[in-house]
């Protein structure tokens, strides 16, 4: 480390000559060595050149975009392939560049060498950013105190220069002068990362048997300073584990919205339910394998497309299995079950020989993909965040079908009391039919939200199955309200069990709690109101 | 005045039924032996090793069957959850098997090769007496019997019923078998416990060995029938029956369902307990994927494929599907969960009475052809049942 | 009446039952010589187990191709225990007793081997086993052709901690509560108290099997990583959880030159279901990866992927080689030689010629079965997930190593190397 960190502070000296040479060849050369220590040395020339040459190619070493063809240094850019050394496009395109691997030392080395060079860049988006990522990978960074005193003096801007001063007084922790390390530590209390406080604590620590802090005053300026920090860290974590429950109570909802409406209307339970959310997941791999074939530059919008055809994909399935099955069995809700069960089964093994036993690939589309970040140690995720608000659009529009239109208050009539609705007049064969259609296509919805975060295989629709059924019966038969506190209460309360006991546990407990509180109620969360004797 | 039980138990199955037993007895403890025993390999009535196993094992899930159908095809109780017992019945034999092995294990130890390697320096306590035969077989009955009294007292008591009983029998099962995985509960984790060495001194490979198992086996099979044929033409039969067709009407004349509930649900899961024990030493595994759903629903489907409501039927239908898995898996093993599947879909829709039934029906019709077309009452009840009646009226037609 | 008749007719079917058993014992052919394959084709495994029995075909056709063994053809023997751990056993049994196979190749979880274990002890079978394993086991009738603990996990946790690897000083063993991660985590907790890592800077953690939901345990990773020195992850998470895991992990802006993670179950086959560009950097250790470059390594590749257009695997075009199916590749090869060495297929000479026998293996390394403990000797590469997801060898060994089965870190194994 303290190696790349000399070779900076001269890159510094470099910069100010602005020396134009040409890319020595040899360090070239050794880039495309199988060696990882040649490949260390032939960065550090390159840092040490430090010139535009120079920082084209390391850009594309952090990118994987430098390859070898041949004998020849290329740099892959879409379609063209460059030569490193010049930046010219290479006519004929060499066939197959193979590409150049770093491992993860070498990829630091490249990064922060990058992001020293950047910090006095011209440009002001460039300085913030790499301001920004020195402030997680600087680690103690003595080394870069003269630098970073160079950069502070130069920066203007507001954004920057707080960044700065933090990133001066993590620097300054290794320095021999007591005050400036007091100084530094005071700094440091204004600071919400847990970076910080590791290196604080690092501090405290004892070497056999002296502290790593000579001073008294400072060590406990550091102890005040973590108190600091971890009171303003409490609260994101907090939020953080609020979050995760949220997330996970959402997924269920999606999961078990479906079968919340299936099971109400026709008093039905569902075992192939899982594989619906099968069908879905599959509609989004179908439909991201049609979009990098076809519309490549929209590939980042397969999600959107998905979304329709999962339901109608899973909706057919649905009323399919309803026309040929179900339908026979209705009022022998044991027997539907079995019934469905079979079905599942089936499922399984047609998805099995059509996609192969294997798990297949769905990738989060960019925009979904990396986090919000809230605070130093609070991040959250854009798939579940995306996804969070997908379950709620998907519940307003249930709730708006089953309150606001006509097939909606014949569902409710259905569900209700299904003699005296056939009485009235309501077709309830073919409400039974579109109510199942509608129920598998949420399913298929959520088949959608969970090939964004979990496995796509044959196999996926089991794991939610039990999961399911537990948020339908405790929130209550076909109670939209019921599904839907039944489904965060048991995210939240999940989450919170597994952050104090572990994830087996948690699972069992909550499977403990379901089971004792249908003693209680019987009906769920929310009963359906009226006199029954059964 | 009371019937004594002796008269009772012969009025109950009849001299024909008697004759059936003893040939089913003569068949598992006579002629099997001997066919396994005195004939060489090769000869064409020579019974295998292999075939002694599968039978046994087969012969182990039809207990389970006809357990499972006393409580759904009797009492209109569907359970997903059988497995558990079944497994708990195992586990506590398997806790004795696994004491037999005693110091041939890899690390030479008094404790289980598990314990050992979880650091662990003495027993649990809930291991105490497990290397007494007597006291394994007691648990084996006793702990599934136990859990089943608490689980179904409560479960009964609020009057919880039809789909809503079988979800949480099944948050049961799932809850059980993800506490058997883990390691720290003391009972092998995944691995479960196996290669087990010897019972009550005799070496577990050893031919007698088998045979024995497997004429326990028969036997178990056939005081299950006869006990479930003893109580179901009892009058509790009668009750239960009435309960499953319609429980509140049995309310409201003045009996409590609770404890002709509670009783067959405990019994059921005794006798699934027993089973577990024979069946784990047949197969020297026992793991916590014997709680699994699927597990669970599958004792389902054998009773269901065979013939909900009768005694018979199950022991058909555990075979039927067991024979046919180990020789789809075999031939066809890509196509086994369709046959699975199918079967599950084709019986619930046409078979609604199982083989059984069909049986029945086809020689009722032909009974019926020379004397009139229409088809016999009982078989037509037994087609349509009322919705309310979610078990079906089956056990009117066979079992009477 | 009806009731008392079918007591009778159960009677009667028993005894057929019975009889179709003993009937149904196939004839011996003499002109073969039977291969069992013993992988799950259905229920959970099928993921992972598929491709074995498609290796093991292929290199079966492969030795027929050159004249068989002994001069006969080999025929292979496929049964599905469609992972059911007694269905395991059963099947077992009836390859060895009915089919008559001279030797079996399968099984991937530890229950699936340790379920027929008895089986092959009773009926002196040959199992060949060629998955990655905890070790804590030496039979005589198994050969274990995939990694014990120290060809695995050992080197991969000293690569963590030397310079070029991070010079990790905090380690999180996360793994699926199971037998393995258990052992192995046993092991790496032993190691790393020898190489003078404190108690509190390793934590332990546990999910079940197929859990999804990873949030929590990247949130406490992220806490722990937070608290000190240099963290890295060691993962023995069971194949299905590793695309949620993975997911939330790269989502989560855990970076692998912040924490780098290495798996031990986590090969190109699992990577095929994932979207590897979050994951570029995190780490795996195995004994063989498709990336290794040698002669032996390209025919083994080619042959499999025409092997895959010829038997119709789904997009054959995207099939991928790894480690354990380069193990059982290895296996049914030594397999071969040995009983050409011995000149029989009795299971006792098969085992006295397997030792010392060798083999020019896809790793580019000559593999050697160990004289005594009936593991092979391995070489141990470490690589990064590439954005194809693929590996790039970052570490390897200078040659191969031989197993301790019996790990030295598990307190009452001195002395148990051999059988």
């Amino acid at each position: 480390m303290k190696r790349i960190f000399l070779l900076l502070s001269l890159v510094l000296g470099l910069c100010a000559t602005s020396v134009r040479a040409d890319v020595d060849p040899a360090a070239l050369k050794a880039l495309g060595a199988d060696d990882f220590d040649a490949k260390s040395g032939a960065i550090a020339t390159l840092v040490a050149a430090g010139d535009a040459d120079a920082r084209r190619i390391l850009t594309a070493l952090s990118d994987d975009a430098l390859a070898v063809a041949g004998e020849r240094i290329v740099i892959v850019a879409g379609d063209q392939v460059l030569d490193a050394a010049t930046g010219a496009a290479i006519k004929p395109t060499p066939a197959s560049p193979e590409s150049i691997s770093l491992n993860n030392s070498l990829r630091q080395q490249v990064n922060s060498a990058l992001a020293a060079l950047r910090l006095l860049s011209a440009d002001r988006a460039e300085r913030l950013a790499s301001a920004k990522s020195l402030l997680s990978d600087m680690g103690e960074g003595a080394t870069l105190l003269p630098l970073l005193d160079k950069a502070l003096k130069q920066e203007q801007d507001g954004e920057i220069k707080p960044i700065l001063v933090q990133l001066r007084a993590q620097a300054s922790l290794a320095s021999p002068d007591a005050a400036l390390r007091l100084q530094a530590v005071k700094d440091l209390s204004n600071s919400a990362s847990p970076a910080v406080k590791a290196l604080l604590l690092g501090l405290l620590e004892k070497q056999g048997d002296t502290f790593v802090e000579p001073d008294e005053k400072v060590r406990a300026e550091a102890q005040f300073a973590i108190k600091a920090i971890d009171s303003r860290l409490v609260w994101s974590d907090l939020s953080g584990r609020l979050f995760t429950g949220i997330s996970l109570g959402s997924i269920l909802l999606l999961a078990a919205l479906g079968l919340a409406i299936t099971y109400g209307v026709m008093g039905v339970i569902n075992m192939a339910h899982g594989e619906l959310l099968m069908v879905g997941a599959y509609s989004a791999y179908a439909m991201q394998g049609l979009f990098r074939s076809h519309l490549p530059d929209y590939v980042d919008y397969y999600v959107v497309a998905a979304v329709p055809v999962a339901f109608f994909a899973a909706a057919l399935v649905g009323m399919a299995m309803e026309r040929t099955v179900i339908r026979h069995l209705y009022g022998r809700p044991l027997e539907t079950l079995l019934a469905t069960w079979g079905l599942s089964l089936v499922l399984i093994q047609a998805a099995r020989l059509l996609f192969g036993a294997q798990n297949v690939e769905v990738a989060n589309p960019a925009w979904m993909s990396g986090g919000l970040q809230l605070a130093e140690n609070l991040s959250l995720p854009w798939n579940r965040l995306v996804i969070v608000a997908f379950s709620g659009f998907v519940l307003l529009v249930v709730w708006l079908m089953m309150n606001k239109t006509r097939l909606g208050m014949f569902v409710r009539a259905v569900t209700q009391n299904r003699p005296m609705a056939g009485c009235v007049g309501v077709p309830t064969a073919r409400i039974d039919t579109l109510a199942f259609g509608i129920g598998s296509g949420i399913a298929g919805l959520g088949g959608v939200a969970l090939s964004q975060i979990a496995n796509v295989g044959p196999d996926m629709g089991q794991g939610y199955i039990v999961d399911s059924f537990m948020v339908v019966v405790l929130g209550g038969v076909g109670q939209l309200a019921g599904a839907v506190w039944a489904a965060l209460g048991l995210g939240v309360v999940t989450k919170f069990l597994e952050g104090w006991a572990g994830a087996v546990i948690a699972k069992i407990l909550v499977l403990v709690f379901i089971i004792v509180f249908i003693q209680k109620r019987p009906q769920g969360l929310f009963a359906l109101k009226g006199r029954f004797v059964e | 005045m009371r019937t004594p039980v002796t008269v009772k138990l012969f009025a109950g199955l009849g001299p024909k039924g008697w004759l059936a037993v003893a040939l089913a007895a003569l068949v598992g403890w006579v002629l099997v032996p001997m066919a396994h025993l005195l004939l060489p390999e090769g000869h064409p009535l020579h019974v295998s090793t292999y075939a002694i196993t599968l039978i046994g094992k087969i012969l182990c899930y039809a207990v389970v069957a006809v357990a499972m159908d006393l409580i759904w095809g009797f009492g209109g109780i569907l359970s997903l959850g059988h497995g558990v017992f079944f497994a708990l019945g195992g586990y506590s034999f398997g806790m004795y098997l696994m004491r037999q092995i005693g110091r041939e294990g890899s690390y030479q130890s008094d404790l289980p090769d598990f314990m050992v390697f979880l650091d662990w320096k003495e027993l649990p306590w809930y291991w105490t007496g497990s290397d007494h035969f007597l006291w394994a077989l007691f648990l084996a009955v006793a702990v599934p019997g136990l859990i089943a009294w608490i689980f179904g007292y409560f479960a009964f008591r609020s009057r919880i019923k039809g789909v809503y009983f079988s979800i949480i029998t099944q948050a049961l099962t799932y809850a059980a078998m993800l506490f058997f995985f883990r390691n720290e509960t003391g009972f092998g984790g995944n691995n479960g416990f196996t290669d087990f060495k010897r019972i009550l001194g005799y070496s577990v490979t050893a031919p007698e060995t088998r045979l024995a198992l497997f004429g326990l086996s028969v036997a178990l099979l056939l005081g299950a029938l006869i006990l479930g044929r003893v109580l179901i033409a009892s009058k509790f039969g009668k009750v239960l029956t009435a309960i499953r067709d319609s429980e509140s009407r049995v309310m409201f004349i003045g009996y409590n369902p609770l404890h002709y509930k509670l009783f067959i649900w405990t019994l059921s899961a005794m006798l699934c307990g027993l089973a577990g024990a024979l069946y784990v030493p047949q197969v020297g595994i026992i793991n916590p994927s014997e709680m699994s759903v699927a597990n669970s629903i599958e004792i389902a489907i054998w009773v269901a494929v065979g013939g909900r409501g009768t005694l018979i039927g199950p022991v058909l239908g555990a075979g039927i599907v067991n024979l046919s898995k180990s020789w789809f898996t075999t031939s066809f093993p890509e196509y086994w969960l369709f046959f699975l599947g199918l079967l599950f879909i084709l019986v619930t829709l046409y078979l609604p009475q199982g083989v059984v039934g069909a049986w029945a029906k086809l020689r009722s019709r032909k009974a019926a052809k020379p004397a009139a077309p229409a088809p016999a009452p009982s078989v037509k009840a037994a087609a349509t049942p009322e919705p309310e009646m979610p078990a079906g009226s089956a056990a009117k037609g066979a079992s009477a | 009446m009806q009731n008392r008749r079918t007591f009778l007719k159960a009677a009667v079917l028993s005894a057929s039952i019975a009889a179709i058993g003993g009937l149904s014992s196939s004839a011996y052919a003499a002109d073969t010589i039977k291969v069992g394959i013993l992988h799950s084709l259905s229920g959970t495994m099928a993921i992972s187990e598929t491709a074995l029995k498609e290796t093991a075909l292929m290199t079966i056709e492969e030795i027929n191709a050159k004249g068989g063994v002994l001069g006969k053809k080999l025929e292979p023997v496929v049964v599905d225990p469609a992972s059911d751990w007694p269905k395991f056993a059963e099947k077992a049994r009836q390859l060895l007793s009915q089919d008559k196979v001279a030797v079996t190749f399968g099984c991937w979880t530890s229950v699936s081997r340790k379920s027929v274990l008895p089986v092959y002890k009773e009926l002196n079978g040959l199992l060949f086993y060629p998955v990655q394993y905890e070790g804590e086991e030496l039979e005589k009738n198994v050969f274990y052709t995939g990694a014990a603990p120290n060809q695995q996990a050992i080197p991969a946790v000293e690569y963590l901690m030397s310079k070029e690897g991070g010079s990790a000083k905090r380690f999180v063993l996360l793994g699926t509560d199971y037998v393995y991660p258990r052992t192995t985590n046993k092991i790496l907790r032993a190691f790393l108290k020898s190489k003078g890592v404190a108690d509190a800077d390793i934590i332990e953690e546990y999910t079940p099997f197929g859990h999804s939901d990873y949030q929590t345990i990247i949130a406490k990773i992220k806490k722990f990583a937070g608290e000190g020195k240099k963290t890295a992850v060691i993962s023995t998470i069971n194949g299905d959880s590793n695309v949620p895991f993975y997911k939330e992990l790269g989502n989560a802006g855990l970076k692998a030159k912040d924490v780098p993670v290495v798996a031990f179950s986590v090969g190109e086959e699992e990577l095929r279901g994932v979207d590897a560009k979050p994951l570029v950097g995190h780490l795996a250790a195995w004994n063989y990866f498709m990336t290794v470059k040698n002669p032996e390594n390209e025919k083994f590749i080619k042959m499999y992927r025409d092997w895959a257009k010829k038997a119709k695997l789904p997009k054959p075009e995207t099939v991928v080689t790894n480690d354990p199916m380069e193990a059982t590749y290895v296996g049914i090869h030594m397999w071969a030689q040995a009983v050409e060495k011995a000149k029989s297929t009795d299971t006792d000479k098969v085992i006295a010629a397997m030792a010392g026998q060798t083999f020019k293996a896809p790793s580019g390394f000559t593999l050697k079965m160990d004289e005594t403990n009936h593991h092979l000797h391995k070489p141990v590469f470490i690589g990064e997930i590439k954005a194809d997801g693929q590996f790039n060898t970052v570490w390897k060994t200078k040659g191969p190593i031989r197993a301790q089965p019996w790990s030295p870190f598990i307190p009452g194994n001195e002395g148990k190397q051999k059988l």
